[in-house]
């Protein structure tokens, strides 16, 4: 039966990740059919080199701190306050992490770079320092923390803090010994998401990090398409897989060592108004983090989107002229939202079966290796499965080059973790006696997930589920290969028009990325609206 | 022992192990059709891991699990056909009262009219008609333990398991839900496995009582039984008995801390534990029996229970009724009922 489960999400891993790495690290590191392993140690000997492994490290783990210290207090807010526009604002919070990295890089580029806002107004520029890339990565990762620990904590019961107060816990301690080691393991897949992604992360140190900085990332992209030397992107891609590789091992033991028996609760009787000066204060300070690091960026875009009279870049998205593609802009909409849906279906189906296998207590030492392995497309380079996938599935049997199903699948690849990383807080918190009173009831353990786990589990499904669907709309280092000219998707003719010189482009790059924007946010507000509807047969 | 081909239920050296410590240690047990049998013990004693066993729901490390006869290893839970009350209930909290206790009928592919049907017919019967569209957190204590026992009932097991079924239930509601209880499986003519760890529970419920200790099963039979000849200390003392003392057995009587006890006649020779009934310890005035100052007196409602510190021996437990309580601090003396006086671990000389 667990094999059943997991058969199916090890065999896409197999076919549609470990393949295609596999094949460009043999195109690397293969030299007239032979092994070249030395190149390990000459790449790994050179200083610019080491200089880059430095830098990708300490960038990361500065920014996980950071998105810890800033979103925290937010994950608290959402999860325990009622007040009006919560919904909304939920939405808006997620729309940064949908956007493709470009465009964030820009945005930034445009609130503190030069001619930026903060430079015309006061003089100060931040993007020849490396604030610019951490303020990028904590404006990208926001999201994150927020929805999978508030998702947690916002289910956590209220009264396990009131029984530790009235045992003598003073507010904080309560807080401190209660909720936090119950929020532990939500806590540490959120920082583990976040390392993870600043650690890989591409488009905004490209923008932001100059010549000065650089990650692993950056520099594979750097030596696949500009240097075009294959070998060495293929060594750093092995290094990189091997760091991912040691994060997750660590993950999974605090995981496991962690992995605790939740009460959990309807979310909507946790929420309350807040009350007092203090809770009134963090409320406010809550919003004016997420106004000034989150909406300012955003609103720097819309403005420059709208800076030609009359929508005049939005205009020019309706035509093909440009030259830069086949078809108009705007048909990008179009092609990301299909794409979108298809690789959100794969992901939400593939990511429910191991989440589903990951969930029992009796699974092995295989099924916990499997769940580390879940998260390496994470951590892979999204450049070297773009460029693995067209080099590995364009021959017969998987010859998919040329069919449209390539883009959804190497999207769904990259959005099956978040699905995992959100759906096994919550089902590992399912009490065990809920399904053996089913079984016993006489429901098989399909049966079992269906009437039990699912139910309680739906909310973090269509948590998941919006998540995948996002990372889709915006994946981009994967996409940017595997798009046909005719088909691009909207990070795709963003990051086209952004190579174009000239103010057109330019302005119509800024308008196409408010599109996404505004998609985006529709789609995530949807969502919501499904998630309260449902919270009613809770 | 009904060891035999109408046993519904039998554990053959059932054995679970939780690291190095067997949490049932080699149980044997049979339970008939239509009897209701419940297992006692302490917390700990392996009560609960026994009935896990039983459903399935805890696979087996030595021994057989056997239904009408037939070995259980390998059938999974939700084949077996048999019901478990858990021990706070379980509820589904996602589904409402009638969603609930339907669970069993739909997973066996019972129609929706025959699910309604069920389900009216058993919230009827557990006592909450018309209850079928509140929502399970609106439900108090006792009528949680209702709708379990109706969603236990529902898919008609041919046994049904109730794990403290009664456990969190206020008094006077669990001494009325018993006697209901039983009433209910009588009448429905139901074979029950029950587990508490409250004596007056499992007497109350019970044709037949298993005492659990450490895994192992210390004593077996009719609640009676078991009140009136504990197989041992342990037993004794489970049962709420204090007055357990060392003493030599030579006729028709013990030398005991005490002083010299009456016991019955032909009582198992030589050095033995014996068991004072509270209510053999007679109060009669100071100068006469065994000298004892009263340390405390409890009112137990229909008597009151003395504790009495002999001079140099151990306290003793006395029952009597009310206007003949003595205060605390009263010395008083006390004689001994052979008729309440018990021969622990074999009773009896054949």
């Amino acid at each position: 039966m667990r094999l059943g489960l997991i058969a199916v999400p090890v065999a896409f891993f197999a076919v549609f990740f470990a393949y295609p790495v596999a094949a460009i690290v043999a195109r690397g590191l293969k030299a007239d059919g032979v092994w070249q392993f030395g190149r390990l140690r000459d790449v790994l000997g050179q200083s610019d080199i080491q200089h880059v492994l430095w830098f990708t490290t300490w960038q990361a783990l500065a920014s996980t701190a950071l998105t810890l210290l800033a979103a925290l207090p937010g994950a608290y807010v959402f999860a325990r306050f009622d007040f009006p526009g919560k919904q909304l604002l939920r939405a808006v919070v997620t729309v940064p992490f949908v956007l493709p990295t470009v465009v964030v890089g820009t945005a930034f580029l445009a609130l503190v770079g030069r001619g930026g806002l903060l430079d015309e107004l006061w003089g100060v520029r931040l993007d020849t320092t490396v604030w610019a890339i951490l303020l990028a990565h904590v404006f990208f990762n926001y999201a994150v923390v927020v929805r999978t620990v508030g998702g947690l904590w916002s289910q956590l019961d209220p009264r396990q803090e009131e029984a530790a107060r009235m045992l003598g816990a003073s507010r904080l301690t309560a807080w401190r010994t209660v909720t936090l080691p119950a929020l532990g393991p939500a806590v540490a897949a959120a920082a583990l998401m976040v390392f993870l992604f600043t650690f890989t992360s591409f488009g905004v140190v490209q923008i932001l990090g100059g010549p000065t900085f650089s990650t692993l990332e950056v520099e594979i992209y750097r030596q696949t398409s500009e240097i075009f030397d294959l070998s060495t992107a293929a060594v750093l891609t092995i290094i990189q897989f091997l760091a991912v590789g040691a994060i997750l091992a660590v993950h999974a033991w605090t995981v496991r060592r962690r992995e605790s028996t939740l009460r959990l609760v309807d979310a909507a009787v946790t929420a309350r108004r807040p009350r007092g000066a203090g809770q009134w204060t963090l409320l406010a300070g809550v919003l004016v983090v997420i106004v000034v690091l989150l909406l300012l960026p955003l609103a720097v875009l819309v403005q420059r989107s709208l800076d030609a009279p009359a929508f005049g870049y939005y205009r020019a998205l309706t035509s093909a002229d440009g030259g830069v593609f086949l078809v108009a802009p705007i048909e990008a909409i179009g092609n990301s939202l299909q794409y979108a849906v298809v690789a959100t279906l794969i992901a939400v189906l593939i990511g429910s079966l191991a989440a589903a296998a990951l969930t029992r207590r009796d699974a092995g030492r295989f099924v916990r290796g499997f769940d580390a392995l879940l998260m390496l497309p994470l951590g892979v380079s999204a450049v070297t499965v773009g460029f693995g996938f067209l080099i590995a599935l364009d021959e017969p049997p998987l010859d998919l080059r040329s069919t449209w199903i390539l883009v959804p699948l190497a999207q769904a690849l990259v959005g099956v973790p978040f699905v995992v990383r959100t759906m096994l807080p919550v089902l590992r918190a399912v009490d065990q006696r809920l399904r053996e009173a089913a079984a016993v009831l006489g429901a098989s353990p399909w049966r079992v997930w269906r009437e039990v786990d699912l139910p309680l589990v739906r909310r973090a499904l269509l948590i998941a589920a919006g998540f995948a669907f996002a990372v889709s709309l915006g994946e981009f280092g994967a996409t940017v290969f595997i798009a046909r000219p005719d088909n691009p998707t909207l990070p795709v003719a963003v990051a086209r028009l952004l190579g174009r010189a000239g103010e057109l482009n330019y302005g119509q790059a800024m308008a196409l990325s408010t599109v996404l924007m505004v998609v985006c946010a529709v789609a995530l507000l949807v969502l919501e609206r499904l998630r309260t509807d449902r919270t009613g047969e809770f | 022992m009904a060891h035999g081909p109408q046993s519904l239920l039998s554990l053959e050296g059932a054995t679970v192990r939780f690291g190095g410590w067997a949490a049932l240690d080699g149980v044997d047990l049979d339970v008939a059709e239509h009897e209701i049998v419940c297992v006692l013990g302490p917390s700990g004693s392996g009560k609960s891991t026994l009935l896990r066993a039983v459903a399935g729901l805890q696979p087996l490390d030595g021994g057989r699990v056997l239904l009408d006869g037939r070995d259980q290893a390998g059938v999974p839970a939700h084949k077996r056909g048999v019901g478990l009350m858990f021990q706070d209930h379980q509820l589904f909290p996602q589904r409402d009262v009638g969603g609930n206790v339907a669970f069993g009928a739909r997973m066996h592919g019972a129609s929706k009219g025959e699910q309604t049907e069920r389900v009216r017919e058993l919230l009827d019967l557990v006592g909450l008609p018309g209850a079928a569209r509140r929502a399970v957190a609106s439900l108090s204590g006792g009528e949680q333990q209702r709708v379990a026992l109706a969603r236990a009932l529902a898919p008609r097991p041919r046994l049904l398991m109730l794990d403290e079924p009664l456990g969190q239930l206020d008094r006077s509601l669990r001494e009325r839900l018993v006697v209901e209880l039983r009433e209910l499986f009588g009448r429905l003519g139901t074979t029950v496995l029950a587990v508490t760890h409250d004596q007056g529970e499992a007497f109350a419920l019970a044709d037949r009582v298993v005492v659990m200790r450490d895994g192992r099963i210390a004593q077996t039979g009719t609640p009676l039984q078991v009140w009136q000849r504990p197989v041992d200390e342990f037993v004794a003392r489970f049962l709420g008995f204090e007055n357990v003392v060392e003493g030599t057995v030579v006729g028709e009587a013990a030398d005991t801390p005490w002083g010299k006890l009456p016991v019955g006649e032909g009582s198992v020779q030589g050095t033995r534990t014996l068991l004072v009934r509270p209510a053999g310890v007679r109060l009669v005035a100071a100068d006469a029996g065994l000298r004892c100052t009263v340390a405390a007196r409890t009112f137990k409602g229909t008597h009151v229970a003395v504790r009495l510190q002999p001079e140099d021996a151990p306290r003793l437990e006395a029952a009597c009724a009310l206007r003949d309580a003595p205060e605390v601090g009263d010395e008083v003396g006390v004689e001994f009922d052979a008729a309440e006086i018990v021969v622990l671990g074999g009773g009896q000389r054949p």
